[in-house]
């Protein structure tokens, strides 16, 4: 059984790791060799060289610029959607669990013929429907998340709606408001936020993989799904196109699942 | 029990109307004229009176839940419509499609199966051991890489450079491994990890602590308690999983140039083939309603307390 104390000390390394990540996405620009735009053709193809350290594109885009500028892009988008949902599900979830009756019911049929679609498929069906582009990939991932966090936000109010601390609550006069935010909020919030950490991975897989698939960020902005979209044409001749921002998805992903595991084994001891 | 099961039915089928209507309104609001789409996928430039007339023919200036009735009724009759791109009826475009999608699907599911029982189930004993801490680092590794990258690596080493495998879905069981693989690749990491947890949570209650009390061997007490008690939760997470490997066929399909539903479900969306992609989207849901249902009743079957009880629910 490992300490309390090691737990927290790697929480806090691997939470630093995280933040340094997102600063880094943010600041990027300024470490990037060249324009991300700028197109080359002269050099397209070309291997690694000093000038690009990560090789050239198909039109002569510098690989390692336009890893650096696509993190903003791949994390920034993530990060907005998620607290977006995040706020729109528990507030949702919260009016679900607290009103009862037919506001309830609505807001679980509703739910309910969301999750009869697989989630992916319905994303994609959407933004298929309404055309490719950013926001219409935000708009698809809206109808297809915000359930997620409703139904957990519901079931914890449900648990917490009839005991004893919310009569007190009550009986001492506590209006609709202060309740939720005084009482019902702080009992909550941690498997929220758990769950919260454990869907940042996923969120990041999902946006790049529409972007892969044509659907998401279009070109010419870079982000790493739809540069990997470009490289596959030059799979024999030219590798490194897809070997970097495939790499670069992978390793940030891989660091806030870990976070996100982190988290839950610290706001939720019980799960073992 | 019986009670239970038409509550559960009728649910079932209010889900699957909510979807179809769902999924009507959805090409009702998108851009696009159906009128002139028909004519453009035959080269034709209509005139505005002739696309009017046709617009009258195809019900378009109908309102909408009238348009929406006469589109379920002739669902329900088994006439999907018409492909723009395949310029045929698209349920035979599906019947030719789905079997390829299946065939994907189950030999991944297969691959899930094989692989993330024994290693669920072997890191959940040998927890905080070695080999505990290595299973768990590849399936964090599995959950963290992305399927079109992983996809693309696997195209990479074993067709460019080691000529192991051709791609092609005619090549019989050797076409469809590395596709199949890829898609599973990311489900066993996420599924071992739910396996692993859920045996580990059965194994922390008293009554394995009982059984061990009185000197019952470990291994008949994992086999013979502990994995028929976890089964419940096991399950539940396997139709969950299901749903990604559906949603996960379109990247697969798209990287491997599979024939299945997914590149054709992408090739629709680029031509804007709106019937052929309502009927994907009703098929896909209507599969992944029988399974979440399926998997439901199997539980409640496996439930003792149900199955003696009845009406418990």
């Amino acid at each position: 059984m490992k300490s309390m104390k090691y737990k927290k000390t790697t929480f806090i390394i691997v939470l630093s790791i995280a933040i340094l990540t997102i600063l880094f996405a943010i600041i990027a620009p300024i470490f990037a060799p060249n324009d991300p735009l700028a197109t080359d053709f002269v050099r397209i193809l070309e291997e690694p060289s000093d000038q690009y350290p990560l090789g050239t594109d198909q039109v002569g885009r510098c690989i390692c610029s336009r890893i650096l500028y696509g993190a903003r892009v791949s994390l920034g988008m993530t990060f907005l959607l998620l607290v977006l949902l995040f706020i729109l599900g528990v507030v949702i979830g919260i009016v679900a669990g607290m009103a009862n009756g037919i506001v309830d019911t609505i807001i679980m049929r509703a739910s309910d013929i969301v999750l009869s679609f697989p989630g992916l498929i319905f994303a994609i069906a959407i933004v298929g429907m309404l055309g490719p582009g950013m926001l219409n990939t935000i708009i698809a991932l809206s109808v297809v998340w915000w359930t997620k966090y409703a139904r957990l936000a519901r079931v914890l109010v449900m648990s917490v709606k009839n005991s004893e601390y919310m009569d007190a609550g009550k009986m001492a006069g506590a209006g609709r408001l202060k309740l939720i935010s005084h009482y019902v909020l702080p009992n909550i919030i941690s498997p929220l936020i758990v769950q919260f950490a454990l869907d940042i991975g996923g969120m990041m897989l999902t946006l790049s993989g529409l972007s892969f698939l044509g659907l998401g960020v279009q070109q010419p902005t870079p982000e790493w799904g739809n540069m990997l979209s470009e490289g596959r044409a030059y799979l024999q001749t030219a590798p490194w196109l897809l070997i970097y921002p495939g790499l670069a998805i992978f390793i940030v992903v891989a660091i806030f699942n870990t976070l996100g595991d982190m988290v839950r084994d610290i706001l939720d001891p019980k799960h073992v | 029990m019986k009670l239970y099961f038409s509550k559960k039915l009728l649910q079932v089928i209010i889900v699957i109307f909510g979807a179809s209507f769902l999924t009507f309104t959805l090409t009702y609001i998108s851009p696009g004229d159906p009128a002139e789409m028909m004519f453009r996928s035959q080269d034709v430039v209509p005139s505005e009176a002739v696309l009017e007339k046709t617009r009258e023919e195809m019900g378009l200036n109908n309102p909408f839940l009238v348009q929406y009735g006469n589109w379920l009724i002739n669902l329900l009759k088994g006439d999907l419509g018409y492909s723009y791109i395949n310029k045929g009826p698209v349920a035979d475009v599906l019947k030719q499609k789905i079997p390829k999608t299946i065939e994907l699907a189950l030999v991944a599911l297969l691959f899930l199966v094989v692989f993330s029982f024994p290693l669920g189930i072997l890191s959940a004993i040998k927890k905080n051991k070695i080999i505990d801490y290595i299973i768990r680092s590849i399936s964090l590794i599995g959950i963290s890489i992305p399927a079109f990258w992983l996809g693309l690596l696997l195209l990479y080493q074993f067709v460019v450079k080691f000529h192991w495998f051709t791609i092609t879905s005619q090549d019989g069981f050797r076409g469809v491994i590395l596709p199949a693989a890829t898609l599973a690749i990311p489900l066993i990491g996420r599924y071992t990890r739910q396996i692993r947890a859920a045996i580990l949570e059965e194994l922390s209650s008293d009554y394995v602590m009982g059984a061990r009390a009185r000197g019952i061997k470990e291994s008949k007490i994992i086999f013979n308690h502990v994995l028929p008690n976890s089964l419940k939760g096991i399950i539940t997470l396997f139709a969950l999983s299901i749903g990604v490997l559906l949603g996960g066929t379109v990247i697969v399909e798209t990287i491997f140039s599979w024939p299945g539903m997914g590149t054709m479900i992408m090739n629709a969306i680029t031509n804007r083939d709106y019937p052929l992609l309502q009927a994907y989207v009703i098929f896909m849901s209507f599969i992944y309603i029988m399974i979440s249902f399926t998997v439901e009743s199997i539980n409640q079957i496996l439930d003792p307390r149900v199955r003696l009880k009845g009406e418990m629910i």
